[in-house]
């Protein structure tokens, strides 16, 4: 066996027996990703509800243009009592050809949107009525725009944090362990170089990421969830990875300044938390004053988050991933870089 | 094989201070390949900073160390699968068991995984083998701390205090382990706080305080060197203090609550006078051991 693979062994070893890590890693970020999933999960649908009393073209035409959903009602009555209690906001009552399109005066926009859309229908059906053929065509497409169900936007958002989470912690919480616990002394004294116990520690690492990015993609695809992933999701995997290295050595550098263990924990924390809510983990960060969009790209989870995002759901292909692939080489490198400068062997 | 044999240890003037302290005050001496070596001296006295600049951990602030011909700093790959360390305080990887342990730092030196179990049974830790490190004892521990220092073969085996933490029956179990790894040509450097082991371990001690150190030699020939009184113990109330400083040949004699305790320079005279009044009962002899040296040495009585 060798020394590469033995210490890799005995990392991975060390990561599974410790229950508190594995809950950091895994559970944590996977009860944000459930309970952002679970609450926000049915605000992207924007059907507005309306009542109904009737029936007849006019009501089939409404249902089909996919933007309304009709609460079907016995009398006018009840319909109008929806309305009055503000539980709809807005109902249209056909009898015969009369429609009648009674709205809440206190929903402005959602009464506009009604009134457009039901008026609409009206005119079409009269114009079918009156067989007159129309001197204008509409022709619509759909397009992916920027704004996603927020399932869409969630898993690559905490799919990165947690990675982050991983890298960093695991980065500098081996260090400070190891140099405590004297296991690096101990290696300086073994025929063994610093690239394999560096490199061994980089793909235990590597390995949680893409462990973190299978379990968080299968909850996150659940029916409850309802992530839809594009054609070209494999491309995120040079993402984890390079996201990885740039989390491993911020933790490097974490764990060349602190001296034990709560003291490492804390300053991952502090740079985890805010470089998180900034890098659009909860919310797109598109939503954030510009101001604050130019300072959250200081920060490596930002553009691994924009990579997943367009790689992940926005069905963008290879040419998406340079920006953030080089900004984080770039940044493993510097940062790296510093972090072996102050790398101490023993307190 | 003789004569033309590098020496295993060369240590030369060797200095490091911490601030104003003076941890180790110019400290030299010379292992041969094959010496059992001994470090005493109490807390403080710079055992483990002689021994971790020796063993290349530690950077001096002056002087030399050569080990088996080389230097050991800085960080000497070439010697390093060639010496075995264990650190005064254990290192473990977390949450890795005995056998574990073994077998990854085995790893590191290209060793095959089953001489873990090897070396468990030489320290007497076979049923321990699944246990993780911080659920063992602290002579446990210890043991385990020694195998891993042992675990690739190393030529040149430097250990920090071994024996602390070892219940007496362990303690005497690692003798028997040091003993054989001398007997296969071994050397070993090791420091203790037991003066009585030293002397039954050691070819040579050297005895330290404040960085420096007081006297090099055989154990046997430093306490001969000492010319201190052996003392005979015998039950208090055979003989009274008078009549046993009448004996001749007797120095001095001592009484307390249960002996009394007479110091003599000629002790084989006074014991057949002692034998002729009848009085061997119980009796105890106490030649000159490392602890009157270090007593002599320092003017301080010996405080492990
Ligand atoms: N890293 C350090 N920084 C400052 N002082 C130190 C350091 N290491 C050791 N010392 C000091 O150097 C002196 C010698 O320490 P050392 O550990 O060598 O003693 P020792 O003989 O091994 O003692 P013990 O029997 O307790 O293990 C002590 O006074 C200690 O306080
Ligand atoms: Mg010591």
């Amino acid at each position: 066996m060798t020394a590469f693979r033995s210490l890799s062994a005995a990392m991975i070893k060390g990561f599974l027996r410790d229950k508190m890590t594995l809950f950091f890693v895994f559970l944590f970020p996977l009860m944000f990703l459930v309970v952002f999933g679970l609450l926000l999960g049915d605000s992207g649908s924007d059907k507005t509800k309306i009542a109904a009393v009737g029936d007849g073209p006019v009501l089939t035409t409404l249902e089909q243009t996919g933007a309304i959903e009709l609460e079907k009602h016995g009398d006018v009555a009840s319909a109008r009592q929806k309305v009055d209690d503000g539980d709809l906001p807005a109902a249209v009552v056909v009898s015969g050809d009369r429609v009648e399109l009674i709205y809440a005066a206190s929903d402005q926009v959602a009464a506009g949107t009604v009134l457009g859309i039901v008026s609409g229908v009206v005119d079409k059906i009269n114009l079918g009525a009156a067989n007159v053929a129309p001197r204008f065509t509409l022709e619509t497409k759909s397009v992916e725009d920027a704004s996603l169900k927020p399932i869409q936007y969630l898993t690559p958002g905490i799919l990165s944090w947690a990675i982050s989470i991983s890298g960093v912690f695991g980065a500098a919480l081996t260090m400070v362990s190891w140099r405590k616990k004297q296991v690096l002394r101990r290696i300086r004294l073994a025929p063994v170089s610093t690239t394999t116990v560096l490199t061994s520690r980089v793909l235990v690492s590597i390995g949680t990421a893409v462990a973190q990015g299978v379990a968080f993609v299968a909850v996150a695809l659940l029916p409850v969830f309802g992530l839809k992933l594009t054609g070209q999701w494999y491309l995120a995997l040079p993402l984890l990875v390079l996201g990885t290295t740039a989390f491993f050595a911020v933790g490097m550098l974490v764990g060349a300044f602190c001296k034990t263990e709560e003291a490492a924990s804390g300053a991952a924390n502090i740079i985890i938390m805010p470089m998180a809510f900034l890098s659009g983990t909860f919310f797109p960060v598109e939503n954030a004053p510009p101001w604050l969009q130019t300072v959250s790209n200081v920060f490596p989870l930002r553009h691994m988050n924009d990579g997943m995002l367009d790689v992940l759901v926005r069905g963008k292909g290879v040419e998406a991933l340079l920006v953030p692939s080089a900004v984080l080489i770039a940044f493993t490198l510097v940062v790296g870089f510093i972090a072996a400068r102050i790398f101490r062997w023993e307190d | 094989m003789t004569g033309a044999r590098i020496p295993a240890v060369v240590v030369a003037d060797i200095r490091k201070s911490y601030g104003e302290l003076k941890a180790v005050d110019g400290v030299s001496f010379t292992v041969a390949e094959g010496e059992f070596f001994g470090i005493l001296g109490p807390n403080g006295a710079g055992k483990t900073t002689t021994l971790e600049i020796v063993e290349g951990l530690r950077k001096p602030d002056g002087g030399q160390v050569t080990l088996l011909g080389e230097q050991p700093w800085p960080r000497n790959p070439k010697l390093l699968p060639r010496i075995g360390v264990q650190l005064q305080a254990s290192s473990f990887f977390e949450k890795l068991t005995a056998r574990e342990q073994l077998q990854t730092f085995g790893s590191l030196y290209g060793v095959s995984r089953r001489k873990a179990d090897e070396m468990l049974e030489l320290v007497g830790l076979t049923d321990k083998a699944d246990v993780q490190e911080n659920k063992l004892s602290g002579g446990q521990r210890q043991r385990l701390s020694i195998a891993c220092a042992l675990v690739h073969d190393p030529d040149l085996v430097f250990l920090d205090e071994p024996t602390a933490a070892l219940d007496p029956q362990a303690r005497r179990n690692l003798w028997d382990v040091l003993r054989a790894i001398q007997a296969r040509g071994k050397t070993i450097v090791y420091t203790t706080h037991y003066l009585d082991e030293a002397e039954i371990l050691c070819d040579r001690v050297a005895i330290m305080d404040r960085g420096r150190i007081l006297a090099m030699d055989a154990p046997a020939t430093l306490v001969r060197g000492l010319d201190a009184p052996t003392h005979v113990v015998l039950q208090k109330g055979l003989l009274t203090r008078e009549a046993a400083r009448g004996i001749t040949g007797v120095d001095d004699a001592q009484e307390d609550e249960v002996s009394l305790t007479i110091s003599t320079r000629k002790p084989a005279p006074v014991l057949s006078a002692l034998a002729e009044r009848g009085t061997l009962d119980g009796l105890q002899v106490r030649t000159a051991t490392l602890e009157d040296v270090f007593l002599d040495l320092t003017g301080r009585e010996y405080r492990a």
